[in-house]
């Protein structure tokens, strides 16, 4: 490891360490705040995880993190805390796998509003058997402590930053990246197109799940239309594309940002705050195709190019 | 039992024309421009609310505001086409990379009109069809009301107007070649960049002026939109993405298995409709026109 790789270790460790003793001294509503933020992140970068070198479109996140509000609903009272998130992650993992073993045949737009589809029946058909033949709408979800809730999450969302580094880094997210820059050649090479689409959007579900079944146990009463609510499909996607893709931090900054700006608004303004989620979406999408990352080196190209440097008196 | 036979197919043909109008504006902004118009429910949603304003305070006729309401949302969507659209797509490397952009940025656009339009009007349902039209007529035995049958006539004659313009005017033709090859149809002559941007306002206004034709029967509010985005996506899909006559056959289609199965299980229609839509998708995702 080269020393710059020890320092970035050395920072992440302190920032954990902050984290996990911060329940000890911050406000109960900084607490809410921060488990907030780390489930967009979580969110996020597990949809970065599949989307961003693939380049296919997901807008199932809202239904794998359903799933998991489901899970909790229904196991949160007969199982221990750790082990219905476990429960919520596996089967948002089985259910992508089916998904993506299904969908592999679909291309870019096809998938696209394939995955959109998938929301809209789960949550169409869990309204009719709620209605028509359990004849309860929606459920009680046990009630957890906000510092338990709060580790949880963090834990979390560590072991998914750690997943995503790692998938990066390893000789399965080249092949992830040659899938989205030629996916016949990346056939032709030999990679096992259909096995590692499927078996990554499975593990970016896992991840959906399990942040579903933790965040389940602060809402106390769910039904249908709060689990599987189209805009936790567009708020990870507009995250991304906020934040950018090209780095592992680059989500997480779109995704702090947003959830912060949610916060604030939501309370005061909840139409102006849709309308600026819709606005950053739309600017974003044309003016940042890089994201708010990709931004900084090209102001500072411009930036030189405008001002050039004073010629260096070096030889 | 063919009272219930009728009963059941009209109103299936009733509720068809409006997919159908739907449905075809959404193909062409998608077959042509490129654009899956995720907002195409709130063009719908904002050619209802333009009717009943009128309505309201103005008195007009809604039938009169189709005239209105057509070229309103038509300079709306040909504009944005122009101003937002037509650049992002020069910037995109390739036509799959402009289409997720697109779509992505279509449902940001959802969330914009949707939200002024509920600073503008307020969220709560309004509507005026209790004060038009409320007569009914009796075929065969089964009862309808007049103005579903009024909408479904206007939504008919638009499609044909619609037909009629693509298949025997000039622009018509340059449309249909943009369709087919826009590289080709520029080299021939062919404002691809103006024709595409026509055919993203036309697709805005059949959602225009289904929206009036929606307000005739139904009550309104700004966030009505999406179902019926939802309806034109699968119907497209069935018919086949791109496809004008698939489209139109298939908002007949989906019209009457709506029809059939909310007469044997209501709460089911929506789940039948996303269920045959993942189906197809699955099986044969060109649809039923496709190539």
């Amino acid at each position: 490891m080269s020393p710059k790789n020890y320092l970035i270790l050395g920072i992440s460790l302190v920032i954990l360490i902050i984290l996990a003793i911060l329940p000890l001294y911050a406000q109960p509503y900084n607490i809410v705040l921060l488990t907030t933020i780390f489930m967009y992140v979580v969110l996020t970068v597990s949809w970065v995880i599949f989307s961003g070198p693939t380049r296919y479109i997901s807008l199932a996140p809202a239904a794998f993190f359903g799933v998991g509000i489901y899970v909790a609903a229904l196991l949160g009272r007969e199982l221990p805390l750790l082990a219905f998130v476990a429960v919520g992650g596996l089967c948002s993992f089985v259910l992508a796998l089916l998904v993506g073993f299904l969908t592999l045949r679909l291309r870019d737009t096809y998938f696209t509003i394939f995955t959109f589809g998938l929301v809209e029946l789960i949550r169409h058909f869990l309204l009719f058997w709620e209605t028509n033949i359990t004849g309860t709408r929606g459920r009680i979800v046990v009630l957890i402590d906000n510092d338990v809730v709060f580790y949880v999450m963090l834990g979390i969302f560590v072991v998914t930053l750690l997943v995503a580094y790692l998938i990066r880094r390893s000789k399965f997210g080249l092949a992830l990246r040659s899938i989205g820059e030629n996916e016949v050649a990346a056939v032709h090479r030999g990679i096992n197109v259909t096995m590692v689409k499927a078996l990554t959007f499975a593990i970016s579900a896992f991840f959906m799940g399990a942040t579903g079944a933790i965040m389940a146990t602060k809402w106390t009463y769910i039904d249908p239309y709060v689990a599987f609510n189209p805009l936790f499909s567009f708020l990870p996607v507009l995250m991304a594309i906020f934040g950018g893709m090209s780095q592992l931090y680059s989500p997480i900054i779109g995704a702090v940002i947003f959830t912060y700006l949610e916060e604030v608004l939501t309370t005061r303004l909840p139409y102006y705050y849709m309308l600026i989620f819709g606005l950053v979406l739309v600017v974003a999408i044309k003016y940042l195709p890089d994201g708010l990352v990709g931004l900084v080196p090209r102001l500072i190209r411009r930036w030189r190019k405008k001002f050039p440097a004073e010629p260096q008196a070096s030889t | 039992m063919l009272k219930t036979f009728l009963d059941v197919a009209i109103a299936g043909l009733l509720m068809g024309g409006i997919y159908a109008i739907i449905a075809v504006g959404f193909s062409l902004q998608y077959g042509v421009a490129r654009v899956l118009n995720v907002s195409h429910g709130e063009f719908i949603m904002l050619g209802a609310f333009i009717t009943w304003t009128l309505f309201t305070i103005c008195g007009v006729n809604p039938l009169v505001s189709l005239v209105i309401v057509g070229p309103v949302i038509f300079i709306i969507g040909f504009i944005l086409y122009r101003i937002y659209f037509n650049p992002l797509r020069a910037s995109s490397p390739s036509v799959g990379a402009f289409e997720g952009s697109s779509l992505l940025a279509t449902f940001g656009l959802l969330y914009i009109i949707q939200n002024v339009a509920i600073i503008i009007w307020g969220a709560e349902v309004k509507g005026y069809a209790s004060q038009y039209l409320t007569s009914s007529i009796n075929i065969l035995g089964a009862v309808f009301p007049t103005n579903r049958l009024v909408s479904l006539g206007f939504a008919i004659a638009i499609i044909l107007v619609f037909y009629i313009f693509l298949a025997r005017t000039r622009l018509g033709k340059a449309i249909r070649a943009a369709a087919q090859d826009e590289v080709t149809a520029a080299h021939v002559g062919v404002n691809v960049t103006r024709v595409l941007a026509i055919c993203f306002g036309l697709g805005a206004l059949m959602a225009g002026m289904g929206g009036t034709l929606i307000s005739l029967m139904y009550s309104i509010q700004p966030t009505m939109g999406f179902q019926y985005t939802v309806i034109a996506l699968i119907v497209v899909v069935l018919g086949g993405l791109g496809s004008i006559l698939g489209s139109l056959i298939g908002g007949f289609i989906l019209g009457i298995v709506g029809s059939v199965v909310s007469y044997w299980q209501p709460a089911l229609s929506l789940v039948a409709y996303y269920f045959i839509f993942m189906l197809l998708l699955l099986i044969k995702p060109t649809g039923i026109m496709g190539k």
